[in-house]
């Protein structure tokens, strides 16, 4: 049966799709209001993983999945204030720049603190272990992880949709000249919108440090797939990302099943593909200051 | 690291410059005498990258090396200076092998990991007519194909690592009817290190199963395990690299896999980067902490001793390359590249920090050394963070010839380019 094994893939790769998500969401929230392409989301990333590790040693894994987040928003909360504020209205190039730089800085620094060796970590007892349904197979450590995820998209969603802070920043993607007409200051909001993306990174960093290497290089490593699935998901929408996270896991699940050479490039293909017929991404909304 | 090389080599730029300036104002002709007195060594590796854990550990043994060797009076009464920087890739390590040797005029180049950065500072060492010690990198195809006169090579290559984990196997009746199914790192050390383990597991009676080749930046094995999952092979074989043996390793036990794992490659940091409980498999190692001559137990000692934890199999590689160049620099008398490439290929034995003496066989510059193989402690066992692991007795046994193991000529042929 060819059948049974694809299939596997496919829901396997659903569930992959949601590791880039929380990362994807900031990076698309942040550039949506602030125009700011953040190529030092990674760090963050690697941040949340490397305050985990630090941090379980004394409060615990649950500790830490709760305190390295906070932690790292309150870094995001200093490193908008100081830098990222001077560069939302600047040639996008010098925000690509400085966020750039910003990345390698960190990396660095992780190197000469913690060193180029991986840190050791692990899955918590009351997680390891699989849970079987049928022929299919799961890590219950995975699906937890997936839960996690589910609800922070959840409370994302929510926040951005059905609360008045929300409608203040969708106003300011669309147009933050009118926003600032009707007297309203949207740094505060800005604020807020890049603490909480970091603060995802660093979620997805926690949950991420136990099944994968946390060396200095992580952020780098999932940056880009990251990018990928923002851009083909589409600037601006929440939706586009979600689904783009979910079919560029698939694509890679599929593509490691019938030519696994291949299973790191086919995200890019798509990219590629999607680029071609979809300039804006799959759902993409026409944002008038970026055109 | 109590000095970065990176700050040692601006202050010294800036030491030169300074002295040029004042021996130029002074009219003096602009000779430095410090350039002239100390003997340069370049050492090149990955710093970053999916190596970079490992290379961290050959810059560490690398500059204890040359510490040791300042402080024993240094080479003919110079004084050795490193100059180390980051290969980072193929490209960018050709460029600064090149750099290296004609604006530094380092007297050799140490270090590197990655086969496919190996073979570009290989080409221009050989143009250049300057020694290279290759450290890390184990294709076969750099002893063979691709071998040159002034390459040498102190990590063990390919065949090593498989024909001494292949004896455990072989032992343990893993191979003989066993349907083997691997995963392999998608470059030049993978592709060279699958047809090596092919060549084993064939002429001893396995049945291939699958190979998948794995992209050196994967960071999720998920799909990979479903498929080892569904295949149901006998035993799984590694032919990963650097980072990748680490989240290998980690996601196996996460999926809970039932079937042995067996590596041809390995390197000790990539283990203890996974940790207690994230280790499994049986792997071949060219050198470990664990081995207790009196030369290793120094070694040792001062490693630890200067950076707080226990030396990796890759900081022996550099430490012990620095330390050859060096002897064969002190009984010639000589820096020559040319001179000492003759005088280790008349077969030179040298301390390799194991039970036997090893030596640079003639014909293609390999090292001739045992190797280990090892296995994880349960984890009720495991002491501390560097104490994962039991090693074996070397390989080959003392009643065997150390080539045992090597590639034969037919094998891997190497004709020298002149």
């Amino acid at each position: 049966m060819m059948l049974i094994p694809i299939l596997e893939q496919v829901l396997n790769g659903l569930l992959a799709g949601a590791y880039y998500l929380l990362i994807a969401l900031g990076l698309s929230l942040i550039f949506s209001l602030g125009g700011l392409v953040n190529l030092a989301h990674g760090a963050f990333y690697a941040l949340g993983a490397y305050f985990a590790v630090k941090l379980a040693d004394h409060i615990g894994f649950g500790g830490a999945f709760v305190l390295s987040p906070v932690l790292v928003a309150l870094i995001g909360l200093l490193v908008e204030r100081f830098l990222f504020r001077r560069f939302y209205r600047e040639d996008p190039a010098l925000g690509l720049l400085l966020t750039f730089g910003l990345a390698m800085v960190a990396e660095q620094a992780l190197r000469l603190v913690f060193g180029a060796a991986p840190l050791p970590f692990s899955i918590p007892e009351a997680l390891k272990g699989q849970v079987l349904a049928g022929d299919f197979i799961y890590s219950r450590y995975r699906l937890t992880m997936l839960a996690v995820a589910v609800a922070a998209v959840a409370a994302l969603w929510y926040l951005l949709q059905r609360t008045p802070f929300g409608r203040v920043v969708r106003a300011g993607v669309q147009n933050p000249d009118m926003v600032a007409a009707l007297g309203i200051s949207l740094a505060p909001y800005m604020s807020s919108v890049v603490a909480i993306s970091v603060a995802l990174a660093a979620l997805a960093g926690v949950l991420l440090a136990p099944i994968t290497g946390v060396h200095p290089a992580m952020g780098a490593e999932i940056l880009t797939a990251s990018f990928v699935v923002v851009v083909i998901g589409g600037l601006g929408s929440f939706w586009g990302v979600v689904y783009a996270a979910l079919i560029v896991g698939v694509v890679r699940g599929l593509t490691a099943y019938f030519f696994p050479p291949a299973a790191e490039a086919s995200m890019y293909l798509l990219m590629l593909v999607v680029l071609l017929f979809r300039p804006r991404g799959l759902f993409g909304e026409r944002i008038v200051r970026f055109e | 690291m109590e000095q970065s090389p990176v700050s040692r080599r601006r202050r010294s730029l800036m030491q030169g410059a300074g002295a040029a300036a004042a021996l130029g104002t002074l009219g003096f002709p602009a000779i430095v005498r410090s350039q002239s007195e100390a003997i340069r060594i370049g050492h090149l590796t990955p710093r970053t990258g999916f190596l970079g854990p490992v290379g961290e550990y050959a810059v560490m043994g690398i500059n204890l090396a040359v510490e040791e060797i300042n402080a024993d009076g240094g080479v003919m009464g110079r004084k050795i200076e490193l100059i180390a920087e980051d290969s980072v890739n193929p490209q960018t390590a050709s460029t600064k092998a090149e750099r290296l040797i004609e604006r530094d005029k380092v007297s050799a180049i140490i270090g590197e990991i990655s086969s496919a950065s190996g073979l570009a500072i290989a080409q221009v060492a050989q143009r250049n007519r300057t020694l290279f010690f290759n450290t890390g990198c184990n294709s076969d195809d750099l002893r063979g194909k691709s071998c040159n006169r002034y390459m040498f090579h102190t990590e063990a290559a390919n065949t090593m690592y498989v024909n001494a984990c292949g004896q455990a196997l072989l032992r343990d009746g893993m191979v003989k009817g066993k349907k083997w199914y691997s995963l392999t790192a998608d470059y030049a050390f993978g592709h060279d290190l699958l047809k090596v383990a092919k060549r084993f597991m064939t002429a001893h009676g396995g049945e291939f199963a699958a190979d998948e080749l794995v992209a050196t930046d994967t960071t999720d094995f998920s799909p990979y395990m479903l498929k080892i999952r569904n295949a149901k092979p006998d035993i799984v074989v590694s032919n990963l690299a650097g980072n990748q043996i680490t989240v290998f390793m980690k996601q196996y036990i996460e999926f809970g896999l039932p079937f042995p794992v067996v590596g041809f490659a390995f390197d000790t940091a990539l283990a203890w980067g996974a940790g207690k409980g994230n280790v499994l498999g049986t792997w071949p190692l060219v050198w470990s902490h664990e081995v207790k001559t009196p030369a290793a137990r120094k070694f040792t000692e001062a490693f630890t001793r200067k950076y707080g934890r226990p030396p990796e199999n890759q900081a022996w590689g550099d430490y012990l390359s620095a330390k050859h160049l060096v002897q064969a620099m002190n009984e010639l008398k000589s820096t020559d590249s040319t001179k000492i490439a003759e005088y280790l290929e008349k077969g030179a034995k040298f301390d390799v920090l194991k039970t036997r003496e090893g030596y640079y066989r003639n014909w293609d510059h390999q090292l001739m050394q045992e190797m280990y193989t090892i296995r994880f402690k349960p984890t009720a066992e495991v002491k501390d963070r560097w104490d994962l692991f039991t090693m074996s007795a070397p390989v080959p046994p003392a009643n065997q010839s150390l080539e045992v193991i090597a590639p034969t000529r037919e094998e891997n042929n190497c004709t020298m380019p002149a």
